[in-house]
């Protein structure tokens, strides 16, 4: 027999959260503190009755702050379920209450109360002026508000809320609650910035002449001055994802239709745009065609050609983008080309169709669907990359720089930005949205690995051997360009002075020995540790919070799960430099105040990367047999031990790849990141910006290898470990772990925007 | 104490009905499992019996009406908190875990002592004759010890309701016979509560106490696998369990339970089971009609159209003014060739009336 939950005392997951809730608001400081929290040092700055470091609880009985006193009577109320079941009619009503009371009192504080009093002129009037003001909220803060949210979704589930079952509801809960406050309020709040005037007034009208301005949407280069930066970028992202589309479907054709034995080696190539830094690629380009470039100067020594800047603009990036965004066109094709049943083509065969028709009738057709995501993919991603303009745009300007320098620049006019972002954001919004509901994910889920035992039949010969000659410049080409990396961090002056250093490496990463220890005296070392350390507390939380909500999505059905799915993948549609800009705007003042800090950086990370971990888990966890889940429920397991016991260990490969790539992503990422790295916590893709700008391009290369090299070791190892798990497992199983493993592929695809 | 023990529970089922959007996968549904017998839900794909499993199971809820296991109202109550175990029609072994950790999976959530977890596991194993399997795991076992495996898991918690999701079907034939036959053996020993889905009559007939075939989202009949299969209560159970070969015929009189019915130029009397004289439906098995010589008195005329040859027996398909008639023949020593002219002879038991 099942022992029965017996009644008495508190209820342990309320019980929890009480605790949780009163540590929050009786023992941790409530406001945000200035040194490192884990630091402990604020215990001995006065704690508990320093303002600065004090506890909420002891801010009222210090009669101040008055506003948090509610929270104590808020925290006292759950004390009556006392002795209460869970199924007593007033257990959920009265959990619901209290968290829904506290969450809002929570906001309201929050945003009511500015920097000087009340933040809205009716409050004012309401209740008089405030003479005190609002702080960044801080490690006690959260802990309350994460109390008061849980035992929201312990109500929820004891009114019956997804079968009652408390463990899923609160990871609904949790994972609605983050993503509102870490994308859809940053959004929000960038969008509302995008109608103030210079003045500080809100003002439709000026919204919607920036919107409609010339700067943006002016069509001047067709009668010779310049075009709107909005026509420039769209102008780019079409040509890049048609470009983009059909190298990677010549790459594609030529990996599977042509009998070429080294397809392995074209699938290495994917592995390139996951461990380039985004603008690597354009430094590149300008080391080749760059004023001083080595081809640039080759031409002129052989042909007499003056030298120009014709490469900083339109061809510049051009070139630069598809070369970095290629290899994922690749990537989705080579799924879709393999996934066109050969049964069909072998039919097509017989019924006298000779190989170029049935390429183009039957293969080809088939294709669509895969090829139009592979170009609205190459869109996105060209849209947002913001790396390759930053160094190669010239006087091409492009939406994402241009929002940059709306920040950064003498404008300065957040206003400006965020209109700017609005457009970047409807571009890709748009073509996220074409990607989900004309297309489906059908391309993605061709491949069956069974049941056609059919060949694909080779191509037309001709058309062979254009593929090859295609493929075949552009591979050249790409390794050309990676050569030139590797080559233009050894020299001295790259143009100038060809010969041979190591000056650079020397200069950014030596080592020095004092008489302290080892002391890393380059210069580029401490962004390095810090983008490491940044990149190792954020991948196991992205990996976390994409597991979860894969498990959501592919295990539970609630009621607006179509909202929660469309809510948690729109993170890839968002441009980083929109995160970036957002991210800005919104935590650069109280409640939530955090510019400057690690964790905004971590924060990013999550939420920009979180939508890896999702595929990563969707794509596994569809492997996994639904009834394995619903045996160990009828074992008498509940959701959270099958989750742990069941799910977690079948999905360690998928843990690993998330874990992994989310690591790379937070390494390679420039275009939020430049948003919000400050003087203490400055990581190395802005690092290495930076030098780029004061025309260091030696110890910038020279960095970018080193992070391409880490990146690869790391990536790697994963295949190591991943592979290996694979040798030790018997032959008979090795069919099912295979499928289960093979789940780095949907996680690189989409990687959404640089 | 480490042997399995069994609390069989009973089962009741009050107008269920579960309804997905404008889809009703069970309608109105009310049933009533005996503890300790073995209930079989059989039907077509799609009739709802496996909805109906699994909502004893709790893994899906009732739209509406009433669940009740050992008495007790359990409708609302989710799959981890009823004292039900269920095995799966692919086993849902847990890969990552060997046997003996997946036998002890539910021990360790059912508040068993910790120290007495392997020894029930063990005996769950010896119960079903893997006892030196434990270290293996689920995929170095053939499927039949896989099978067996599912069965030790959920055996071993003692449930009040034992389920069987279709447990043989991805069996091979001959090995489908002997685990069903050993399924039966330990429901019988044990004194289990067990509802059995499945949707091959012959292994309905073969392990049931009681069946239950349901079509269309409701109960056909319920019954013992004899009533079924030889009082048929209307056409399509009549169709589903065996074969039978269903004819229009005229009920002329009842009288004292015996009806008088005639069908063309044939006169039978049977037992009336409820029907009142007018048109009816006759059922009558493949083996219940025998192939008589032409123009015999009380037989139909027909003509062979089909004759096979089948070794232990031969099977024919007559045409008569009545349609197709399938009929099997013990009779090998004198197989009729097609064409042959013969009358269609009804046996004296075995056809029943069927409401029209």
């Amino acid at each position: 027999m099942r022992a029965a939950n017996s009644p008495t005392g508190l209820h342990p997951t309320v019980l929890l959260w009480l605790a949780v809730g009163w540590i929050g608001y009786a023992v941790l400081p409530w406001y945000g503190l200035d040194d490192n929290f884990f630091l402990l040092g604020w215990l001995t700055d006065g704690y508990p009755l320093n303002d600065d470091v004090a506890p909420a609880l002891f801010l009222n009985l210090q009669g101040q702050k008055l506003w948090l006193a509610p929270f104590a009577i808020l925290l006292a109320l759950p004390l009556l379920l006392y002795g209460r079941p869970k199924n007593d009619p007033l257990f959920g009503k009265l959990l619901m209450i209290v968290g829904a009371l506290g969450m809002a009192w929570f906001f309201m504080q929050g945003f009511g109360i500015g920097l000087r009093g009340w933040r809205f002129e009716w409050l004012n009037l309401l209740f008089g002026k405030l003479d005190d003001r609002q702080f960044g909220m801080g490690y006690g803060a959260l802990l309350t508000v994460t109390a008061f949210l849980f035992m929201f979704c312990i109500g929820l589930a004891a009114r019956g809320a997804v079968g009652g079952d408390v463990f899923v509801v609160s990871s609904i809960g949790f994972v609605i609650g983050t993503v509102g406050v870490f994308i859809f309020m940053p959004v929000l709040q960038m969008l509302a910035n995008a109608l103030i005037t210079p003045e500080g007034n809100y003002s439709l009208g000026s919204f919607i002449s920036k919107i409609f301005s010339e700067r943006l949407w002016s069509l001047g280069c067709f009668t010779g001055t310049r075009c709107g930066v909005a026509l420039n970028s769209l102008f780019l992202a079409i040509l890049v994802g048609v470009l983009t589309t059909l190298l990677g479907l010549v790459f594609a054709l030529v990996a599977t239709r042509t009998g070429f034995k080294y397809g392995k080696l074209l699938r290495a190539l994917t592995v390139l745009p996951i461990i380039t830094p985004p603008f690597v690629i354009g430094l590149a380009i300008i080391l080749l065609f760059g004023l001083s470039g080595a081809v640039t100067q080759f031409v002129s020594g052989v042909f007499g050609i003056q030298p120009t800047r014709w490469v900083y603009g339109l061809p510049g990036l051009l070139i630069a983008q598809i070369l970095a965004f290629t290899p994922i066109a690749f990537l989705v094709l080579i799924g879709v080309v393999e996934g066109v049943s050969p049964s069909m083509e072998e039919a097509s065969q017989t019924l006298r169709a000779n190989r170029w028709q049935t390429f183009w009738n039957v293969s080809l057709p088939l294709m669509r669907p895969g090829l139009a995501n592979a170009f609205l993919l190459g869109f996105i991603e060209s849209m947002a990359d913001f790396g390759n303009p930053l160094v190669l745009g010239g006087n091409f300007d492009v939406l994402s720089t241009e929002i940059f320098f709306a920040i950064v620049g003498a404008q300065n006019d957040p206003a400006q930005a965020a209109v700017l972002a609005i457009v970047l954001l409807f571009f890709t919004l748009g073509a996220f949205y074409a990607q989900r509901f004309w297309l489906g994910r059908k391309s993605y889920t061709t491949m069956s690995g069974k049941g056609d035992a059919g060949v694909h039949p080779r191509l037309p010969a001709a058309l062979e051997k254009i593929l090859f000659i295609v493929a075949g410049f552009w591979a050249l080409f790409t390794v050309f360009v990676y050569a030139t990396i590797f080559y233009g961090s050894v020299v001295t002056r790259w143009g100038i002075d060809h010969s041979l250093t190591l000056d650079h490496y020397v200069k950014s990463f030596s080592i020095g020995r004092t008489e302290h220890g080892i002391h890393f005296s380059g210069a580029a070392w401490s962004s390095f540790w810090t983008t490491i350390e940044i990149a190792l507390i954020s991948a196991p939380l992205t990996a976390a919070i994409g597991l979860i909500t894969a498990y959501l999505l592919v295990r539970q059905h609630f009621k607006g799960k179509e909202a929660f799915e469309f809510g948690t993948m729109l993170s890839f549609a968002i441009p980083g430099t929109v995160i970036g800009v957002a991210y800005v705007i919104a935590f650069n003042v109280p409640p939530i105040e955090l510019t400057g800090t690690g964790i905004i950086l971590v924060l990013s990370f999550i939420f920009r990367n979180m939508p890896v971990g999702v595929r990563a888990g969707i794509a596994s966890m569809s492997q996994i047999d639904k009834s394995l889940d619903e045996s160990s429920l009828t074992l008498g397991a509940n959701s959270w031990q099958t989750f742990r016991k069941v799910i977690l260990p079948l999905l360690r490969p998928a843990i690993l790849a998330a874990l992994v790539y989310s690591f790379v992503r937070a390494m390679t990422a420039i275009s939020a990141i430049i948003f919000l790295v400050s003087a203490r916590y400055d990581m190395s893709t802005s690092y290495i910006v930076g030098r780029v700008e004061n025309n260091e391009y030696g110890i910038a290369i020279a960095y970018s290898t080193v992070l391409i090299v880490v990146m690869l070791i790391v990536i790697g190892l994963m295949q190591l470990i991943v592979g290996s798990r694979r040798i030790g497992r018997r032959g008979v199983e090795s069919d099912q772990m295979q499928s289960r493993t093979n789940v780095s592929s949907p996680v690189v695809q989409p990687s959404g925007a640089g | 104490m480490n042997e399995i023990r069994s609390n069989a529970a009973s089962v009741k089922f009050e107008n269920v009905t579960k309804r997905y959007g404008s889809f009703t996968a069970v309608n109105n549904v009310s049933l009533d499992i005996e503890a300790g017998k073995l209930v079989t839900l059989l039907g077509p794909s799609g009739c709802g019996k496996t909805t109906t499993l699994r909502m004893i199971a709790g893994l899906e809820m009732a739209s509406e009406g009433k669940i009740l296991i050992g008495g007790k109202d359990v409708t609302r109550l989710p799959a981890t908190d009823r004292d039900v175990s269920m095995v799966f029609q692919s086993y849902a072994l847990f890969p990552h875990m060997t046997v003996m950790e997946n036998v002890e999976y539910g021990l360790r959530f059912s508040g068993v002592p910790k120290k007495d977890i392997p020894q029930k596991a063990q005996a769950g194993l010896d119960l079903v004759g893997l006892a030196n399997f434990g270290h293996r795991l689920p995929s170095e076992l053939s499927g039949g010890q896989q099978q067996r495996v599912a069965v030790a898991r959920a055996l071993v918690l003692e449930p009040q309701v034992l389920l069987f999701d279709e447990p043989l079907s991805n069996l091979d034939a001959k090995l489908r016979r002997h685990v069903r036959e050993e399924i039966r053996e330990i429901q019988q020993n044990l004194g289990l509560t067990v509802v059995y889905v499945t949707h091959d009559q012959e292994e309905a007939l073969a392990v049931s106490d009681r069946i239950v075939v349901m079509n269309n989202a409701v109960i056909a009949q319920d019954g013992t696998p004899r009533d079924l299969y030889e009082a048929p209560a209307n056409a399509f159970v009549a169709d589903f369990i065996g074969e039978a070969n269903i004819f229009d015929c005229e009920i002329e009189a009842v009288s004292g339970g015996i009806a008088t019915v005639t069908l063309g130029p044939v006169t039978l009397k049977l037992p009336a089971r409820g029907q009142s004289p007018g048109k009816a439906k006759l059922a009558a098995r493949p083996r219940r009609i025998e192939v008589a010589k032409a123009r015999t008195p009380n037989t139909l005329p027909g003509k062979i159209a089909k004759s096979t040859y089948v070794g232990s027996h031969a099977e024919y398909v007559v045409s008569t003014d009545r349609g197709e008639i399938f009929i099997i023949s013990q009779d090998v020593d004198h197989v009729h060739a097609p064409d042959t002219e013969v009358g269609v002879a009804f046996a004296r038991s075995g056809p029943v009336l069927i409401g029209a």
